[in-house]
């Protein structure tokens, strides 16, 4: 079993009981979450990785995703094809079994990683795959005889990329990349699978010390759902400042 | 450690029924608290639009595996023991209850004013205008993003994994701790999913490129 698996033995064969025996139905646990708060500083640590981890493997994948997207609209057909065929593969499998191939599997064929490097590599490959549709659709948006009246108009070079080329392409892309961003961040907590260091693993770890089960993944839900309602905020609020649409006739 | 036979391969490639049949009962619970998270969503009542909202944003804004253990450890401060094919099933249908009640909506709501206002022109209540006039058209928006939603639910159920259910991953794990041949195990099961949701996603997008065709 690999480590990182953070229920206790006892969960796994359904036998977890939380305290004394007692009668079905009446709520009687005596939350205590002293033990979790007192871990504060390691849950702190894992927030922090979360969000390096997250914004590594989306900086790194957002630049595949361009280079795959130009592959796809201006490459050879063979390269179209297995562009394709590399999305449909990471879209139809679960993100757990593309960890455990990279992180279990690779090193039988000689390439060793540690957890943290094969949790960026799968999350990379696992983004890549929707990023390359998201950049191409950027890249469609843009308009050719947009471009055209912008030289007939007396734009410099520049300004038409600013303005013709850019800004259209990111607002067509803003919300869905966004979110993917956000799907990526919740993915994270997959790689506690095979015991990378984030908030998930911290969980895993601080669960199996003190036995708060239900009292640590509830502070840790609590911290995955601030983090989505921040970035949400942050991301609207950048929208509404920077990408405002010209309104339309 | 001993070698891997094929009688291994075939309780890996069996135990995707364990994972068919999580994803058929989540999908089914799903649809039933989908449908009311949908109408509470469209509810004419603030207080239902705004409880819908936030089970919505709460189920999207925290993991999946988040949302399993949860579903694992909260019975058992009521004193329920559940077992991880209970809490599995539990957690899968609220997550697909929030998920398709978000998509659903989007099918109702786009069901033009008109129709509505036609429908109740016609004297028809609550229940039969949903069931006779908006329901058909919002089905038909409706059936390409619950596909591609039934694709994340059945990936999704890898996760039960985790919390010890024994489907198509752990299965897998079973195996190659007895045998340790993890690289042809996974890729064996990375095919197995790709399989069975490889046709589904392809059905869901060629029914969105219909629609579109049919929008046009």
């Amino acid at each position: 079993m690999p480590d990182g698996w953070h229920v206790s033995e006892k969960a796994h064969d359904g036998r977890f009981r939380l305290g004394r025996p007692r009668q079905a139905g009446r709520m009687n646990y005596e939350f205590d979450f002293a033990d979790v708060f007192a871990a504060w500083p390691e849950l702190l640590q894992g927030l922090v990785n979360t969000l390096v981890l997250s914004a590594l493997a989306m900086a790194i994948g957002m630049v595949l995703s361009i280079a795959g997207a130009l592959g796809k609209t201006s490459g050879p057909k063979w390269l179209r094809w297995i562009i394709d065929e590399y999305i449909e593969l990471i879209r139809n499998t679960p993100f757990l079994i593309q960890i455990f191939v990279i992180y279990f599997g690779l090193p039988a064929t000689g390439l060793r990683m540690s957890s943290d490097a094969a949790a960026l590599l799968a999350l990379v490959v696992n983004v890549v795959a929707y990023g390359i549709e998201i950049i191409r659709a950027g890249i469609e948006s843009i308009q050719k005889g947009q471009i055209e009246a912008g030289k007939a108009l007396g734009l410099r070079p520049l300004q038409i990329f600013r303005l013709i080329i850019l800004k259209p392409a990111i607002q067509a892309i803003y919300p869905s990349l966004t979110s993917q961003f956000i799907l990526l961040m919740l993915n994270t907590s997959v790689c506690s699978a095979i015991a990378a260091s984030e908030l998930t693993a911290v969980a895993g770890d601080i669960q199996s010390r003190t036995f708060r089960s239900f009292e640590v993944y509830f502070v840790v839900t609590c911290m995955y759902l601030a983090l989505s309602v921040f970035f949400w905020t942050v991301f609207a609020a950048i929208e509404r400042t920077f990408l405002r649409k010209a309104p339309s006739r | 450690m001993r070698a891997l036979g094929s009688s291994d391969l075939l309780f890996i490639i069996m135990a995707a029924r364990w994972t068919l049949l999580l994803s058929l009962v989540a999908f089914i619970g799903g649809s039933i608290g989908g449908v009311l998270v949908a109408l509470a969503r469209t509810s004419e009542f603030k207080w239902l639009r705004l409880a819908a909202t936030g089970y919505i944003k709460l189920f999207q804004g925290t993991p999946l595996l988040m949302q399993l253990f949860l579903a694992f450890f909260v019975p058992g401060l009521f004193g329920w023991s559940v077992d991880p094919w209970t809490a599995a099933a539990l957690g899968l249908s609220l997550h697909a209850s929030a998920f398709l009640g978000e998509i659903w909506r989007g099918s109702i709501e786009v069901v033009p004013r008109g129709q509505w206002e036609a429908a109740t022109a016609l004297g028809l209540r609550f229940w039969p205008k949903m069931a006779l006039v908006i329901a058909p058209q919002a089905i038909k928006l409706a059936i390409p993003p619950t596909i591609g939603f039934l694709v994340q639910l059945i990936k999704g159920t890898s996760l039960a994994s985790i919390i010890g259910f024994v489907e198509l991953t752990r299965a897998a794990q079973v195996i190659n701790n007895a045998t340790f041949r993890p690289f042809t195990i996974f890729a064996l099961v990375a095919l197995v999913y790709y399989v069975i949701c490889r046709p589904l996603s392809a059905y869901s997008k060629r029914m969105e490129q219909k629609l579109l065709v049919a929008a046009r």
